[in-house]
């Protein structure tokens, strides 16, 4: 369910980033829009993996520029 | 002429100590004669010799947001905080100082250890892959004065010595050159410390630096005592804002005091032990006296190094009789502070600014029984209680492992 990546990905976001979990929604860039550096956001993939079992290679956290980016990228993923 | 572009006057101060988690807490508890010291409750201290710490007195995580937090070292979080007391208390902020004339100077002795050894313990449980992002900018020794620099919004320079136990007081003598070469309008300086983990405890015990009085906690930093063993590890952080007197005045700032001179020299001797006379740190005195355009009869006080060692208290005793004479009135702070290595020499600055704006010395506590040194019994060292006292110009002296000395001369605004 998108909904509950969605919520997951927030969790994330608002521990590391202090991002608000209301401003976490599918449009929102995270560079642009929430404030996250490049170093929070392998702190983010990291935390992606332990929550959601969904490893992110560097080569594809580079396409990851947006909340959506990472839900898709979790759905499709997810074993 | 005191209005010359090279007078240098602190129009800030900040602190959070073993004492107090700002400048006039720590003050007043170091006035009243409390102890920061505490015995170590924690499991693996079990087989330690020296079990002892002056931890901060208050956490500083609950003083910054969660986020932030997370991603300073606590030797950032301390520098940070105390910076930013020292900033406010200046109130350079709102007088528009621009940005690119603002430097920092901030020193630490060990760094960011309890990143380093946090993180050793992630690779080697879970990996590579999960040791934090944030890693190197939280242990490079740099990390407290960036973390400053990027608090403030200081453009015009960040630096950081490194020099052990004189990195706060070094801090404070590139401070004063900055401003006398015109290279900042306004320099914060100041030292952080806070590597209470086991690595740091167990090779200062394996050096034999520590105190062992572990059954009476607060009696145990004893500077120039008969019976002292050995430091104990304090953390916390001082800070202090510098400008040029006359940009000082003409902005309106309150004035502490003013940084009248410093002076820097090297042992030659030894990597760790002190030269038995004090050398080095005599003439490191004699270097700053002459500096600030005094003579040795002009100081009328020292807030000592003295680290409660065996021998580095009678070293610096002989340095203080051999340059400034038996006249002047010592303490020794780390009796109620411990020692906070790096950020020790900045924290005693913030209390030779306010001896000199009180005319009060505080006590040396635990001083029951001075040592038999020859140096030691001709100083008037001021004990039991803080005494009142009538001077204009007084010395903090800081000495590091290396051979590092350094003396800076405050006068009275």
């Amino acid at each position: 369910m998108s909904e509950d990546i969605q919520s997951g990905l927030a969790e994330i976001l608002e521990e590391v980033a202090g991002v608000a979990p209301a401003d976490a929604t599918p449009e929102k860039s995270f560079t642009e829009d929430l404030d996250v550096d490049s170093l929070s956001m392998v702190e983010i993939a990291t935390a992606v993996e332990d929550k959601f079992g969904v490893a992110i290679p560097d080569d594809e956290l580079a396409n990851i520029k947006t909340v959506g980016d990472a839900i898709s990228y979790i759905q499709k993923n997810r074993g | 002429m005191s209005t010359s572009n090279g007078d240098v006057v602190v129009t800030g101060l900040g602190a959070t100590t073993p004492l107090g988690g700002d400048v006039a807490s720590t003050w007043e508890a170091l006035l009243a004669g409390r102890s920061g010291v505490s015995r170590i409750t924690d499991d693996w201290v079990a087989d330690f010799p020296a079990q002892l710490v002056a931890r901060l007195a208050d956490d500083p995580t609950a003083q910054l947001d969660r986020v932030r937090a997370r991603r300073l070292d606590r030797s950032q979080q301390v520098a940070v905080i105390a910076a930013e007391q020292a900033w406010r208390d200046s109130g350079a902020a709102e007088a528009g100082v621009a940005p690119e004339r603002v430097a920092v100077v901030f020193g630490t002795g060990i760094g960011g250890a309890l990143t380093l050894l946090g993180q050793d313990d992630v690779l080697e449980q879970k990996g590579p892959k999960r040791v934090s992002p944030f890693t190197i900018p939280m242990l490079m020794p740099n990390g407290p004065s960036a973390a400053v620099g990027l608090a403030i919004g200081a453009k015009g320079g960040v630096h950081a010595p490194v020099s052990a136990c004189a990195s706060g007081a070094e801090a404070i003598r590139w401070g004063l050159d900055l401003l006398r070469l015109d290279r900042a309008d306004v320099v914060l300086v100041g030292g952080a410390e806070a590597c209470v983990h086991p690595l740091p405890m167990a090779g200062f015990a394996a050096m034999r630096a520590m105190s062992t009085r572990n059954d009476e906690p607060e009696r145990a930093s004893r500077p120039f005592d008969k019976a002292r063993d050995g430091f104990v590890l304090g953390e916390g952080a001082g800070a202090l804002v510098l400008e040029r007197a006359d940009a000082a005045r003409a902005r309106g700032a309150q004035v502490h005091a003013r940084l009248a001179g410093a002076g820097g020299t090297a042992d030659g001797y030894d990597l760790v032990a002190p030269h038995p006379e004090g050398e080095g740190a005599g003439r490191a005195i004699a270097a700053a006296v002459r500096d600030a355009g005094l003579a040795p009869a002009d100081i009328g006080h020292v807030n000592a190094h003295a680290t409660s060692t065996p021998v580095g208290d009678t070293a610096e005793a002989a340095a203080i009789r051999d340059t400034i004479g038996e006249h002047v009135l010592v303490t020794a702070t780390k009796s109620q502070t411990g020692h906070l290595l790096g950020a020790a020499g900045a924290l005693e600055s913030v209390f030779t600014v306010l001896a000199l704006r009180d005319q009060l010395v505080p006590a040396t506590a635990n001083l029951d029984d001075p040592d038999d040194d020859a140096a030691v019994q001709a100083l008037d060292i001021v004990r039991r209680e803080p005494r009142r006292a009538s001077f204009s110009a007084a010395v903090n002296d800081s000495f590091g492992f290396g051979g590092h000395n350094i003396a800076l001369v405050f006068t009275t605004a």
